[in-house]
């Protein structure tokens, strides 16, 4: 049965070889190298729920009134495209679960992206040969990031319509340019022209998804030609790959992971309300509520665009750099430009442009993990900072407080952090300790329940005199001491 | 407690000490801010204590020369022994409309401990026969005749309620009623209010609220919003667990902290080998 | 670790074999029971636990199968060489022998570049038709000398309708209400409390101010009106946007009391008209919105 599937593909295509290469692929065993497998699998059900509710969306700005199941909106006016979302909610059989999942797998999959990213940087798993494929991930990342934005947009609700008269605004920021080009993104004056909604349509449902398909497609084929990297350990090389093969162990694992994401999502979808539509009502430019958030990937660019003082560079008639530039608009340019610009930065403090297949734990680079570190507080400080509003109303920290703290603190904790870090990073390499590891096994017998051995022994196993990991000297005080 | 920071502080030998110092602190801070943010939650969950006096309080010329007793003893300090207010510590009580008075006092927003306190909802220090008796001392510094605002949800209209309150209330409010912030003052949630509440409030504007008068918002109208605002306790969460509709702050939380940590922990099931 | 020490263990997994053939069980009744929720009650909790524990029985079966039912195995395998220095020197040859005999290879080269290029450039013009120029459109509002201001009903107000205290929202009658330049929010103010420049004395007729609904910082619609009850205990009134609490003062037309905007709110002149309603005494003489590269101000000065 098998080998005349098999020798009916051979015959026509050839494909033999690369399918017994393929089974016999080695996949490294660490936790680790799965997260972008969680971004892959989250981009699956995206995709897969996407087209479900293509058949549904309307995108249309034509008024209609409502008489639909739910009664709050009763006789609102309304646009067509949000009347629409709002029956995928409530009149199309299992919509409403297909919408949340959606959503829900928008952001689980930016999040899987950003666990990914902090993985690669922290490893050194972006230096050469796999540099390339980081500026993939990296882009990637950012397409994400806009196509969420373009999703939960097209709604025509009262968030997302002033979601994009924020959009619109720092389209209109930015330098020179912005104003024109705000006009022929939107066809015109904000909120744009008729044609916008299906303009954001066609982007959010053909050019970013394929773009992010093809982008995908150069991601898996580089690493299938590059090999995963790994950790070091006994008998991995820079030359080898030591782990499980394809098949069978790993596709069944990697399969179990897709359906374990889908079924995160789906169960989300149902359990959990992600974006009640209805309960924000429709939109129109001259309303607006209280507490207003992006999604969660946004945030930082509401909290820079709110904790940006008041200043808009203007030369006589011509305002050079309006104010909404600084938070919305170079804020991002210059997380990115980090991001893309580090490998050849980190190439060029170091020296150092051989090639890498092993991987280094964070402490082995003190200077890149508290590079990251400082990096990652700053960006966190900016999403902190978006959700001051709330915090104000439970917690009662007085709102203007709280903008100057973080206008202060935004620049102190990074470089604390670096500090701090780069203390730990040296410590640790020094002692040769790991954090839970080295510490005892007592932890370990918790952590693996009754799973055989226990983490010491397998551990133990790993390391053999030749390994980089050494034990500690002294063995720690058993617990309780 | 100083057994497990002497623990803390021995076992973690691999850490220098000032580091190790200030993790420790870092933890206690973060568990008190956690607790802090339960403790400031945990009112706003739970239904309010109190009597609910609500539509209970009649203005009872009777009731005045108790009423003014009662305001001599508790409000004076603020408003003066004569209500003509002191300047630039409590309004004069003159001509204003009973309703103020009554929202203020059965929402437990006065008596204020500090002038320049935010009023905010609490326990009522007064009883409802006491409230009647200022509210009816207040009402005697006023033209006569004046009465309680009053809304009548099951005359509103659930449609028009939401559409005013998206339009006159939801900058402040938000749109589900969650409360939130105006520079200067936090915003209640109206997740206690009671339709006479709502409509006192919307009539008189406490504290920093504008005030809707009778030429902007009808009393139909009025009754609406009030409809609508019972509505926001308990609105149809068609989606599952509603995360206290406030959007996508807690959405987050949950991608990150609950999908997030559900698939790494996947993600290590899978990743570490069991045989070896 | 060398080649001979790839391990392959073949495990006797008679409880794990029993234990996925149950999830699978379960994962088939799971879903049999999501298509039967789906025929007799669309309930999106009921149809989502449903999916998603057919997904989660499937999920736990797969993993349990490829850890403890088929053969665990440890492989080595070797990387590919990436860099082949040789190969390298050769692609490059083959190129080059494509140029062989050209004589004019400067020549030939930018003329092919500027080719290309002025090509990429008629191809992108055709983006200049997604949008109109934007030229004066942004300075257009519906505004203009003696419109009237309507409510959302398109009923007209006249000056008795504003109240001091609360805020209203008013449009150009006649103008699209999504229209960012249609949109006022009017106040009205004790006409000691106003201390306009100079210039705007004549805008606010008995006290009414009108300001540009839209925040001049991100577009977002200022809905928020702070009017204190008694004024000596707490802050003055203001107007606020509430994406990122930009505060504006009304009585100084519309000046910056905190947030990010970089520009003052801005006010359109009012005047009664002949027949008692609300009317713009002239357009606003500044741009509403964004700020962008040409954008029109017209601060409001230092009070007199």
């Amino acid at each position: 049965m098998i080998a005349r599937a098999v020798r009916y593909l051979d015959e026509r295509v050839g494909t033999s070889p690369a399918i017994k290469k393929a089974l016999r692929y080695v996949f490294p065993d660490h936790w680790s190298f799965l997260l972008g497998e969680i971004a892959l699998y989250a981009f699956v059900v995206l995709v897969g729920t996407g087209v479900f509710l293509t058949f549904w969306y309307e995108p249309s700005t034509a008024h209609v009134t409502y008489h639909g199941q739910y009664e709050p909106l009763q006789g609102l006016s309304m646009s067509k495209a949000y009347e629409s979302v709002v029956d995928i909610s409530f009149a199309v059989p299992a919509g409403l679960l297909i919408r949340q999942t959606h959503h829900w797998a928008a952001d689980v999959f930016v999040v899987a992206i950003v666990l990914h990213l902090v993985r690669v940087f922290f490893t050194g798993a972006f230096r050469k040969p796999r540099d390339v494929n980081y500026y993939v991930g990296v882009t990637m990342l950012a397409l994400a990031v806009l196509e969420g934005y373009l999703g939960y947009s097209m709604v025509d609700d009262l968030l997302s319509g002033m979601g994009l008269a924020i959009g619109y605004s720092v389209a209109m920021s930015l330098p020179v340019v912005g104003g024109p080009l705000a006009f022929l993104l939107w066809g015109g004056e904000y909120p744009g022209a008729s044609s916008f909604l299906t303009r954001l349509l066609v982007v959010h449902v053909l050019i970013i998804p394929v773009a992010l398909g093809l982008l995908i497609a150069v991601h898996l084929a580089t690493i299938v030609r590059q090999h995963h990297s790994q950790f070091p350990g006994p008998g991995r090389t820079e030359r080898n790959t030591v782990g499980t093969p394809l098949w069978p162990g790993y596709a069944l694992r990697s399969i179990g992971l897709l359906l374990a994401v889908a079924s995160v999502l789906v169960l989300l979808g149902g359990l959990i309300q992600i974006n009640p539509i209805w309960e924000w009502g429709p939109y129109a430019t001259f309303q607006s509520t209280n507490g207003a958030q992006p999604d969660w990937y946004l945030g930082w660019l509401i909290g820079a665009l709110r904790l940006m003082p008041p200043w808009e560079l203007h030369f006589g008639d011509v305002t050079l750099i309006p104010a909404t530039f600084w938070g919305g608009a170079l804020f991002p340019l210059a997380v990115f430009a980090f991001l893309y610009s580090w490998p050849a930065l980190e190439r060029r403090l170091t020296g150092d442009r051989r090639r890498h297949d092993l991987l280094e734990r964070p402490r082995d680079n003190p200077v890149r993990t508290a590079v990251g570190a400082a990096f990652a507080t700053w960006v966190f400080v900016a999403f902190v900072a978006g959700s001051t509003d709330r915090v104000f109303v439970q917690l009662g920290i007085a709102y203007t407080g709280q903008v100057w703290f973080w206008r202060v603190f935004g620049w102190i904790a990074p470089f604390a952090i670096f500090w701090l870090v780069k203390r730990v990073c040296e410590e640790l390499k020094r002692t040769e300790a790991h954090p839970l590891r080295g510490w005892s096994g007592a932890i370990a017998e918790l952590g693996r329940g009754g799973d055989s051995a226990g983490y010491t022994a397998v551990e133990q196993s790993r390391e053999s005199p030749g390994s980089r990991v050494g034990r500690r000297g002294d063995p720690p005080p058993p617990p309780g001491a | 407690m100083r057994r497990l920071a002497r623990l803390w502080l021995r076992r973690v030998p691999w850490l220098p000490r000032p580091v190790r110092i200030a993790l420790a602190l870092a933890c206690a801070a973060g568990s008190l801010a956690v607790v802090a943010l339960d403790a400031s939650r945990a009112p706003a969950q739970a239904p309010r204590p109190g009597p609910a006096p609500a539509a209970g309080t009649r203005i009872d010329p009777g009731l005045v020369p108790e009423g003014r007793a009662l305001f001599v003893d508790g409000c004076s300090s603020c408003h003066g022994f004569d209500a003509r207010g002191i300047p630039g510590v409590g309004p004069s009580l003159f001509d204003v409309p009973p309703g103020n008075a009554d929202f203020y006092l059965r929402t437990g927003r006065m008596p204020l401990d500090y002038q320049r306190d935010e009023p905010e909802r609490g326990r009522p220090a007064y009883g409802a026969r006491e409230i009647s008796a200022l509210v009816s001392y207040v009402a005697s510094l006023g033209p006569p005749g004046a009465r309680i605002p009053r809304a009548d949800p099951a005359r509103g209209e659930l449609g028009e309620g939401f559409d005013l309150f998206t339009e006159h209330c939801a900058g402040c409010h938000q749109v589900v009623g969650q409360g939130g912030l105006t520079i200067g003052a936090r915003v209640p949630d109206l997740q206690s209010s009671e339709p006479t509440d709502i409509a006192e409030a919307v009539r008189m504007g406490p504290y920093l609220m504008p005030a809707f008068p009778e030429s902007q918002i009808s009393q139909s109208q009025l009754d609406s919003i009030a409809r609508y605002v019972l509505y926001t306790r308990d609105p149809q969460d068609a989606g599952g667990w509603g995360l206290g509709h406030i959007g996508p702050i807690p959405e987050g939380m949950v991608a990150w902290l609950l999908a997030g940590s559900a698939l790494l922990l996947v993600a290590r099931l899978i990743g570490e080998r069991t045989t070896s | 670790m060398t080649e001979d020490e790839s391990r392959r263990v073949v495990a006797e997994g008679r409880r794990a074999e029993a234990l996925v053939s149950a999830l699978l069980v379960l994962a088939s009744l799971c879903a049999a029971a999501f298509v039967v929720l789906y025929v007799v009650h669309d309930d999106t909790q009921l149809l989502g636990l449903a999916l998603g524990l057919t997904f989660a029985c499937l999920a736990v079966a797969a993993i349990v199968a490829g850890k403890r039912i088929v053969p665990q195995e440890t492989a080595v395998e070797e990387r590919d060489r990436l860099l082949r220095p040789q190969e390298v020197e050769e692609v490059d040859a083959i190129v080059r022998e494509g140029g062989e005999g050209i004589s004019r290879r400067k020549l030939l080269t930018s003329a092919a570049v500027a080719a290309g290029l002025s090509a990429g450039a008629a191809l992108v013009v055709p983006a200049a038709s997604l949008g109109p120029s934007i030229g004066d459109r942004v300075r257009e509002t519906p505004w203009s000398t003696g419109r009237r201001l309507v409510d959302r009903q398109g009923r007209r107000y006249r000056p008795d309708d504003i109240e001091i205290g609360t805020f209203y929202t008013a449009l150009a009658e006649g103008a699209n209400p999504n229209d960012l330049g249609s949109s006022l929010v009017v106040v009205r103010l004790p006409e000691e409390q106003i201390h306009l420049p100079a210039d705007r004395r004549t805008w606010a007729p008995q006290g009414i101010l009108a300001f540009s609904k839209i925040c001049p910082h991100a577009g977002c619609a200022i809905s928020l009106y702070r009017y204190p009850l008694y004024q000596p205990t707490s802050e003055r009134p203001a107007l606020t946007c509430p994406c990122h609490y930009s505060t504006f003062d009304p009585a100084t037309g519309g000046k910056l009391l905190f947030g990010p905007a970089g520009r003052a709110l801005p006010q359109l002149p009012l005047m009664v008209d002949r027949d008692g309603y609300l009317a713009a005494r002239r357009d606003f003489p500044e741009g509403i919105g964004p700020s962008w590269l040409r954008i029109e101000r017209n601060p409001p000065g230092e009070s007199q």
